[in-house]
């Protein structure tokens, strides 16, 4: 036996009988009967005043049939045609009356998908509102950090000292093994170039000024994007779900003050020190080879290193790691306090933030860079 | 237009998320010293209209007063003072998760005054007695169930002794007994320190034993349909609303018994 329908109009009323099995399972080997019966009925029903389910002759039935009567249903409702359900045997009737009950939501249904050029015009204007979201963002930050120095904006000092513990002392291991490996590395390749000209003293140097000046803050930088500023998206973020942010507000508390601040200033003052930290590691790097490796002696390789370190290169490094301080927790905290009301949005607020960082990052070390360079710095 | 005893009042209120419009033209005053139900079916923004009348989203059209206060044309440091006038306790709790119960109860405390941790302490702990949970100080928010959130998140809203105190379904998830207790808790709090109190709840055991003043807000319509006491309401209110108060009656006493 097969799922089987027969449609016609009987003096304007439209007949939609079902017959033999309609379960899951018989219609498993006849999957198109259910979509041929509604098409079919949709076609018919503009000539209609009425529909009227039958299913006498069905031996078998579950929610399939239901849901195949009750597209067709609705689909008459929408046109104002009346639905006769007492036909029906056990109880399918009232179980489709109780599917019938509510009409369903203006607008509801399927929505559109949209097609890639409206996706295409959508994201393009959704580009104003969002430079003017982190805009707004970067200025109640701005607001919060004045409020704070001028002794009128408290923030939670646990938040802080968490903080400062997270990205500084917990991120040391992490911070010693990558600028060890870097000094290693930078050390390992230029030497190739240096021994050309039987210049390997000058390893030493190549790494310290590459270290201070640039490798250390970028490669601390990208850590703490890492660690630090996915934690802050995602911490902010859970609490952006939870409606404990909203909790704060209703306190008369402000969120800025109280997450976001600790956050930026604890960054502010970390990132330099763990750079400095990132700094003399990768030198230690550098040592390693150029001492095992190259045949330098411990006391050259450490006189090159200090004879071509200036204080600026020092500085230039440390106003690095202060703007890439700036940028992470900036990220971190925007991405956390906008994230949607879902779990998934917690997890597209970390991406978000880790990417926007380390994107960050890059860019403004070239700005960075090419002023201080116009600038002769 | 605003009358004289006012606490809260929402004058031609639209409650909106984006361009679709939950609630229109809503207007009602609670009184100082009301128990105020906002009744209604599930979904038709409830919830929402409480966020807008605590200050926690501007409302589409319309204002919300504060005694003679506009609050969402006032300036946010009138705003936030505003605030800490006022209590939430959140559908879900909300409680701060990173922080024990006593610390959730604090944090205001610590944020707002300059008493002695000890002093804040013993506040904290009286006010989780308060609501039944004593001795559950030094529990995070992960180690209890959620009816003892709602009731921490309700220590946590009285923390600061408001003026106006906002429920979101509070007795959801509540066994008979300590919903009885919170209706208790609710009236005490109201005679004693003269709170204004506004409940979201579909409980109709705690709206005829709490309520003195109520708005029935529609789905269908999108508008209030009836305000006023529940008890007038069930005698000479539109229809949809008698329904909701006697429909649901019968119910109510079927599942408690
Ligand atoms: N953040 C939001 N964004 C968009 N729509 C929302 C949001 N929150 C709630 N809604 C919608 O607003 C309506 C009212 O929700 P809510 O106020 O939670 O209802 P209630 O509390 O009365 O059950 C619902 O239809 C819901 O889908
Ligand atoms: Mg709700």
């Amino acid at each position: 036996m097969q799922p089987a329908f027969d449609i016609h109009l009987e003096q304007e009323t439209l007949i939609v009988r079902a017959s033999g099995p309609w379960s899951r399972q018989a219609l498993s080997s006849a999957p198109l009967v259910p979509d041929a019966m509604t098409k079919q009925a949709f076609d018919a029903l503009p000539n209609a005043k009425a529909v009227r389910f039958l299913a006498d002759d069905v031996t078998d039935w579950d929610s399939v049939l239901l849901a195949a009567f009750n597209a067709v249903a609705q689909k008459a409702r929408a046109a104002g045609i009346p639905a006769d359900t007492s036909a029906l045997p056990g109880g399918m009737g009232p179980m489709l009356d109780m599917a019938l009950a509510v009409p369903p939501r203006d607008g509801g249904g399927k929505k559109e998908e949209p097609g890639f050029l409206e996706t295409v015009g959508a994201k393009t204007l959704a580009w104003p509102g969002i430079t003017k979201n982190v805009v707004d963002f970067v200025g109640e930050v701005s607001i919060s950090l004045a409020r704070f120095f001028s002794g009128r904006a408290s923030c939670s000092p646990r938040d802080m000292w968490n903080v400062l513990r997270e990205c500084g002392v917990d991120a040391l291991p992490i911070v010693t093994l990558t600028s060890l490996l870097l000094g290693l590395i930078l050390a390992f390749v230029s030497s190739m170039q240096l021994k050309l000209f039987g210049a390997e003293i000058y390893v030493a140097s190549l790494v310290g000024v590459s270290m201070v000046r640039v490798m250390g803050p970028v490669l601390t930088g990208i850590v703490l994007s890492g660690r630090t500023g996915a934690s802050f998206a995602a911490v902010i973020g859970s609490m952006q779900v939870n409606e404990e942010v909203d909790a704060l507000t209703g306190f008369g508390i402000s969120p800025t003050d109280f997450l976001v601040l600790p956050r930026v200033l604890g960054l502010a003052v970390m990132t330099p020190l763990l750079t400095l930290y990132a700094d003399v590691a990768g030198i230690a790097g550098g040592f390693l080879v150029g001492v095992i490796m190259l045949d330098i002696s411990p006391a050259a390789y450490i006189n090159n290193t200090i004879q071509f370190m200036t204080l600026g290169y020092v500085w230039t490094g440390l106003l690095h790691a202060l703007v890439f301080g700036f940028i992470i927790s900036l990220c971190g905290c925007y991405q956390g306090m906008r994230c949607g009301r879902n779990a998934s949005a917690v997890g597209r607020a970390t991406t978000a933030a880790v990417v926007n960082s380390i994107v960050g990052i890059i860019v403004a070390t070239s700005v960075i860079t090419i002023i201080l360079t116009v600038l002769d710095l | 237009m605003i009358p004289e005893n006012s606490a809260v009042s929402a004058r031609n209120v639209t409650v909106a998320y984006g361009s679709r419009v939950i609630q229109s033209d809503l207007t009602f005053t609670i009184r100082k010293g009301d128990i105020f139900i906002i009744m209604g079916g599930s979904g038709c923004g409830k919830s929402s209209l409480l966020r807008v009348l605590m200050g926690l989203t501007p409302p589409a059209k319309g204002s919300v007063f504060y005694g003679n206060t506009d609050f969402w044309g006032a300036p946010e440091k009138k705003r936030e003072e505003i605030m800490r006038r006022t209590g939430v306790m959140f559908q879900s709790g909300a409680l701060w998760t990173s922080r024990t119960l006593a610390e959730n109860v604090a944090l205001p405390l610590e944020y707002y005054t300059d008493l002695s941790p000890r002093d804040i302490r013993a506040l904290a702990s009286f006010k989780l007695s308060l609501v039944g949970l004593a001795g559950f100080e030094d529990f995070y928010p992960s180690e209890i169930s959620g009816g003892m959130k709602k009731r921490a998140g309700l220590a946590r809203a009285l923390a600061l002794d408001p003026e106006v105190v906002y429920f979101d379904e509070p007795s959801a998830g509540l066994d008979p007994v300590s919903a009885a207790r919170l209706d208790e808790l609710i009236l005490q709090l109201r005679d004693t320190l003269g709170m204004t109190v506004v409940v979201v709840t579909h409980e109709l055991a705690s709206i005829f034993a709490i309520a003195s003043n109520s708005v029935f807000l529609d789905a269908k319509t999108k508008t209030m349909t009836a305000s006023g006491d529940p008890h007038e309401l069930l005698r000479h209110g539109p229809d949809e609303v008698v329904e909701f108060l006697t429909r649901g009656k019968g119910r109510d006493r079927g599942e408690n018994q």
